[in-house]
């Protein structure tokens, strides 16, 4: 084939194993289609992004130098304080609460064969796949005033705690949570469920032998074993708590007042709202950051023992 | 030995944890087929379906996902084909840096390039067109998809390209004929996951597309439709959104081990 000549023609005089090392022009080609969007849409805004915190801008005209004021402001500013500690109580519930029901039930199971494990696996991991806009309709339905949860506490005798649970100030915050703490929980238990078979059952037979019980075996063997599902389950979810924009903005818009204001939120709003931009810009770089260092302590935390 | 003790409660526990897992999504499919206030129909009925599909129009929202959804995972798939091959068959020489490069766009969130997306769009009258949802996914599904196919390459036996080169084949061809086809289904468990994000998307569309209902997707419209309550019963509302989930849900059943795969090892790259 010709072609093939052609290309051989542009090779180095070495063997073709060894001219693999050497860059070729050729090569660049493959990667151009994908870096090109890659750079265009996601370094390159990124870039911007980390630019724009540092100006005062309406997003229209001029924009005016502020160096680190806005950063500055994010830090003191008592409300913008309070809508990064939402981002914490959101790994709460996204987070920590499904790693723990997941622990949990590994806890339970580790001695017993699953029987159906397919079906409860599919059934278990549902709430990731569905649209979190879809969620978020079905969740405001649970809540409602003249929803299921109601409902049921109706039903137990217990009517006074009724209420609009996404509308009321007490229980708003932990509402939305426990919605991310449906999606999630699923996710951690089909992890640690797979992870956990695959534990050597000589290890379990040997924490038996000394004379280890339930609580003891779990923590020896079970716990140490899931690090790596462990580490994986936590970068999902904390990623997935911290970006929470979805369900809030479908749920309660950030109400009532700023009781379930979260920090994604905050951006937006900043950005195409308040037109607040560089501010905007810069809660998101702090967001990003906060990502970046909880994803990297998580995968280093769970890794160094081994 | 296991105790029947142990195994009844254990599977007991798995049962409500299921139960849970199915209860919001079940409970809107039942509300859906409730009749609505004001309608005559009795007993379970599809008329809010209808309904839904008329009045928010659905027909034309679920069309808009599915060219967009499409639209990246075609583009994504092939982009990262190219990309993973260099980088693991051929060896690219800087793929140590490409890689980092890379890394970057893997954990970033969509938050942190927003706004100079929506001023680029809205600069080049792009805003409220497929092209603002699309090219902005394809960017960022590529360091996984990236990933993703370069990890499958690069366990695959060297002596493959080795035989095929030594019969006379250029590189690309080694890509076209042997290593892309080979590569299928580690493609088609890729294009689950992108396929996924994609379809689900709902930042990006709310600030990229918000004023053209023409080009708006499912999960917009559902958002808009949702925030009407005044004007829209809400067994219509969770017509809705059952249609705007089934597509996914479908999917799902039948490719369930790729969606699952892929949503577990896309978090170890």
């Amino acid at each position: 084939m010709s072609t093939v000549d052609h290309l051989n023609d542009e090779r180095a005089p070495e063997g073709p194993a060894e001219n693999r090392r050497v860059p070729r022009a050729g090569h660049f080609l493959y990667l151009v289609p994908g870096f090109l969007l890659y750079a265009a849409f996601c370094l390159w805004p990124i870039a911007q992004t980390a630019y724009f915190s540092f100006f005062r801008w309406d997003g229209i005209t001029d924009m005016r130098w502020i160096g680190l004021r806005n950063y500055l402001e994010l830090f003191t500013d008592p409300l913008t304080l309070t809508i990064f500690g939402h981002g914490l109580v959101m790994i709460v519930f996204y987070a920590i609460l499904p790693v723990l029901i997941g622990l949990l039930i590994v806890a339970i199971m580790t001695r017993v064969r699953i029987r159906l494990l397919a079906i409860f696996r599919t059934v278990l991991f549902l709430p990731q796949i569905l649209a979190t806009v879809v969620v978020a309709v079905a969740w405001r339905w649970i809540y409602a005033y003249d929803g299921p949860i109601n409902a049921v506490l109706e039903l137990l005798g217990m009517g006074f705690l009724t209420r609009a649970w996404l509308g009321d100030f007490d229980t708003a915050l932990a509402s939305v949570g426990l919605i991310g703490t449906w999606i999630n929980f699923g996710l951690c238990m089909v992890l640690f469920i797979g992870g956990a078979q695959k534990i050597d059952t000589q290890l379990y037979e040997a924490a038996r032998l000394d004379g280890a019980g339930p609580v003891q075996e779990f923590l020896a063997v079970t716990l140490p074993g899931l690090r790596g599902e462990i580490s994986i389950a936590l970068i999902l979810t904390v990623t997935n708590a911290l970006r929470n924009f979805d369900i809030v903005w479908n749920t309660t818009a950030g109400g009532p007042g700023t009781e379930t204001l979260v920090p994604s939120y905050l951006i937006y709003e900043g950005a195409f709202i308040t037109r607040n931009v560089g501010f905007a810009a810069a809660a998101s770089v702090v967001l990003t950051a906060l990502i970046l260092v909880l994803t990297a302590s998580i995968t280093i935390g769970l890794r160094r023992r081994y | 030995m296991e105790s029947k003790k142990e195994v009844v409660f254990g599977h007991a526990i798995l049962l409500i944890g299921a139960l849970i897992a199915l209860y919001p999504f079940v409970s809107i499919i039942l509300q859906a087929l409730t009749p609505a206030p004001g309608s005559g129909a009795e007993g379970w009925t599809l008329e809010n379906f209808i309904s839904a599909w008329t009045r928010g129009g659905f027909s034309r929202s679920l069309l808009n996902s599915a060219i967009v959804a499409f639209a990246v995972v075609v583009a994504t798939a092939i982009a990262a084909m190219l990309a993973g091959y260099v980088l693991s068959v051929l060896k690219f020489e800087w793929r140590v840096a490409v890689f980092a490069l890379l890394m970057i766009g893997l954990v970033l969130p969509s938050e942190a390039r927003i706004i100079p997306l929506y001023n680029l769009f809205a600069s080049t009258g792009l805003l409220n067109s497929y092209w603002a949802l699309i090219l902005p996914q394809i960017a960022s599904s590529f360091p996984l998809a990236t990933f993703w196919m370069a990890n499958y390459y690069a366990q695959l036996p060297e002596s493959l390209s080795e035989a095929a080169s030594l019969d006379g084949a250029s590189e690309f061809e080694i890509l076209r004929h042997i290593y892309a086809p080979i590569g299928m289904s580690a493609v088609l468990t890729l294009s689950c996951l992108v396929f996924l994000f994609t379809w689900n998307e709902f930042m990006l569309a709310l600030v990229l597309m918000p004023d053209n209902v023409a080009v708006q997707t499912a999960p917009l419209s559902l958002s808009f439709f949702a925030g009407n309550e005044r004007t829209t019963e809400p067994q219509v509302i969770a017509a809705a959104a059952v249609l705007v989930a089934l597509p996914v849900v479908v999917a799902y059943f039948f490719l369930q081990r790729r969606f699952m795969q892929g949503l577990l090892e896309g978090a170890v790259k």
